[in-house]
């Protein structure tokens, strides 16, 4: 019940992840906040430089996608970018990562929002529209910036970066999708108005009743209409909040600690919201081997998860040459403290 | 005057009940409880709660109550005194059905605390405390606990991991409990690395955070006997509060806990009888050094020898003392106003022979204590097993 298998078979032709360079350490959050006592979530988060936002990541993102795609971009009749930290609340970021890869006229372009899972809302979007044989290439981006607010627990570990997606015909794929589906709920276990500057969120309630009971829902119940078992899977990865959620999900549904070791990067890089689940997929991606299957799982406050099984094709030896990989991004660190990341993310009032 | 009895008991498992509301949760041990009593008639209902206002956003909570269970009509009113609001309302049913006023009254503790964040409970748990002069300089709850127990650390040369007994058995009864929110056995290695919440205090000093409701069925005990088929009606040989000064400065002894001491002499003077009667007692686990204190001013240990009945075993269910059989504050939970009818409950399931794999063999006395804040409001009962 609710699998989602379109009429063609459709895939990924080309991903691209973008993680910015500044990384502010847990133990810095933890002195200012807690003078540096308790538990860090994380080791880590990375964090957008002065001139950075979703718009020119997720370009940045969208061009590493196009390169490993090598395909005419005007061909491109959707690009859609899911985001919770959109610059604007009305001028879609969308058009402007089209224009920026060569994409428009001839194309869709429109903002996604559903908290983390904004990103995979646009792929589950994309496949439809590429399955149903309306387009030939699709693209999705899942990208944020999320801001976390001063002394909340949150604040370890929202961080920024995110990734790519160009859907396209099976037969040119490097990853082909075998099914999705889609579980949603109306529970409001994280949420911001829109004249609030920081979300609220419901500590504790957001675990079971929201992370746990999506996830878990989602991925059993598509591995069941597929008929497949944890075991048939090489890698697996889940919306990574913090390092303990993905870790017991994994855990609960029957994958080991190997399978989700390439995709679990939130220690590193922080939680980048609707990026997490598919920046996790890209670094998954990066190493793949022709044959391999894996399950992606979202989630998106709100709640719900997309989850989606792949099976990766001969095509992923001929897509990496020239196109940085996930881990080369992370490995791209400049750490900064405290007060430079305040800068960065625009807490202070300058008037 | 006359004799009163518990007839029916109720009780919901503890926990963090997003689903339910507060009026569900008090239903549902309602109705258990008027179920177990096999009585048809209420004449009262008298409701324990702290933070419905606060917590909720809903006061009023006797008629609210009494309405949405099918006793419209009937008598009925929230009765509050922080985290001793239970054995309080139990204190008022008593009195009515004593005094001859009403013959079945139902009295019912609940609270639902997991529907805020942290801070917002942490801050409305300090209106047990003296708004003006401890609460406003930000004293928390679990601080002022903190301070007593430094003081007591101090005074008689104790170290923090001699207080880990009491966790550990609670802990332990609790796996036998249906009911608890932590069923689940820790280690003195756990509560030694256990996160530190405010100097001494760490988590597993502490009591949870969560919901739950649990209610009792009153009625005399010639009634009991003759009326309604109750096999094992349970007697309230006493209930008797005392109170003492609400801020921890205003004292006079502070390690003394006078209203505890206070409550307890007066329920035994109740009962005619003293703390070597007792076969088991539910204490007012809500942090570790309160247990201590209280099994000190209750007459089960010397003044600063508590911990040893801790060391020595004396609390397990097999020991000298037994306390928190079921799991107590700890580990069953602390829904605080709830708690007080909690521990009614547990006792009255040691005296019927109902408590399973934790019985207390030959339980004949059962005595449970409910504080209200650091000491302030002290509810002790004692119940007796009739044949």
């Amino acid at each position: 019940m609710g699998l989602l298998k379109p009429n063609r078979d459709v895939g990924i032709i080309g991903y691209g992840a973008y993680v910015p360079r500044y990384r502010l350490p847990a133990t810095e959050v933890s002195r200012i906040w807690e003078g540096g006592e308790g538990a860090l979530p994380i080791k880590e988060k990375a964090v957008p430089g002065l001139d950075e936002d979703v718009a020119t990541m997720s370009i940045e993102a969208a061009r590493n996608a196009m390169a490993r795609a090598r395909i005419d971009p005007t061909l491109i009749r959707a690009v859609w970018v899911g985001s919770e930290s959109h610059p604007y609340a009305v001028k879609p970021t969308s058009t402007i990562v089209a224009e920026a890869i060569g994409a428009v006229p001839h194309t869709q372009a429109a903002d996604w929002q559903f908290a983390c899972k904004a990103g995979t809302e646009a792929m589950q979007a994309a496949i439809g529209f590429v399955g149903s044989g309306m387009a030939d290439y699709a693209m999705a981006v899942g990208m944020d910036t999320a801001q976390g607010r001063p002394g909340d627990a949150l604040e370890y570990t929202a961080g920024a970066g995110g990734a790519a997606y160009i859907i396209g015909p099976a037969n040119e794929a490097l990853a082909v999708f075998e099914g999705s589906l889609s579980y949603v709920t109306d529970t409001p276990d994280f949420w911001r108005r829109q004249y609030e500057h920081y979300p609220e969120h419901g500590s504790r309630f957001t675990g079971e009743p929201a992370y746990f009971k999506h996830v878990m829902s989602a991925a059993s119940e598509l591995m069941e209409a597929l008929g497949a078992r944890p075991s048939d899977y090489a890698y697996a990865v889940f919306h990574q909040p913090n390092a303990k959620f993905p870790v017991k999900a994994g855990r609960d549904l029957g994958f080991s600690r190997d399978q989700i070791k390439a995709g679990l990067l939130v220690n590193e890089i922080g939680n980048t919201y609707a990026g997490a689940a598919i920046i996790g997929l890209t670094a998954i991606l990066d190493e793949a081997k022709p044959g391999d299957r894996i399950l992606a799982v979202s989630f998106g406050s709100g709640a719900g998860s997309d989850a989606f099984s792949l099976r990766v094709t001969e095509h992923i030896t001929h897509r990496h040459e020239g196109v940085p990989t996930t881990r080369q991004y992370i490995a791209r660190r400049v750490e900064i403290d405290y007060a430079t990341y305040a800068r960065h993310r625009k807490k202070l009032l300058m008037e | 005057m006359r004799d009163v009895a518990i007839i029916g008991i109720g009780q919901t498992k503890v926990g963090e009940h997003w689903d339910k509301s507060l009026k569900e949760l008090a239903t549902e041990s309602i109705l258990a409880a008027i179920k177990d009593a096999r009585t048809e008639r209420v004449d009262s209902l008298y409701v324990g709660n702290m933070l419905s206002g606060e917590l909720t956003g809903q006061e009023h909570l006797g008629a609210l109550v009494s309405d949405f269970v099918g006793l419209r009509g009937v008598e009925a009113v929230k009765i509050e005194a922080a985290c001793g609001s239970g054995a309080a309302a139990l204190r008022m049913g008593y009195v009515t059905v004593a005094g001859e006023l009403a013959d079945i009254v139902v009295v019912a503790g609940v609270e639902k605390m997991t529907d805020k964040p942290g801070d917002a409970v942490t801050a409305s748990l300090a209106m047990a405390a003296d708004g003006d002069f401890e609460a406003q300089n930000g004293l928390s709850f679990v601080a002022l606990n903190a301070l007593l127990m430094r003081r007591y650390m101090h005074e008689y040369g104790v170290k923090h991991e001699e207080f880990a007994p009491f966790a550990i058995n609670a802990h332990r009864n609790a796996v036998n409990n249906p009911y608890a929110m932590f069923p689940f056995a820790v280690t003195a290695e756990d509560f030694k690395k256990s996160k530190m919440i405010a100097d001494p205090v760490n988590l597993l000093d502490s009591s949870p955070v969560c919901d739950g409701s649990a209610a009792v069925v009153l009625c005399p005990l010639d009634m009991a006997r003759h009326r309604y088929a109750s096999e094992h009606p349970v007697k309230l040989r006493a209930c008797a509060i005392a109170t003492d000064s609400i801020a921890l400065h205003d004292r006079r002894d502070l390690l003394g806990l006078e209203g505890a001491a206070l409550s307890a002499h007066k329920a035994y003077s109740q009962a005619g009888l003293g703390p070597q009667d007792i076969d088991l007692f539910e204490v007012h686990d809500a942090f570790t050094i309160m247990s201590v204190l209280s099994l000190e001013v209750c007459g089960f240990a010397e003044r600063g020898r508590g911990t040893r009945l801790g060391l020595d075993g004396d609390i397990a269910i097999g020991g000298r003392i037994p306390i928190t059989t079921m799991g107590g504050l700890k580990a069953r939970g602390h829904p605080v106003g709830a708690t007080g009818v909690y521990q009614i409950v547990e006792v009255v399931e040691q005296l019927r022979g109902q408590a399973g794999k934790n019985q207390v063999s030959d339980a004949r006395l059962g005595m449970a204590q409910n504080i209200g804040g650091s000491g302030a409001t002290v509810i002790t009962t004692i119940l007796e097993a009739m044949d």
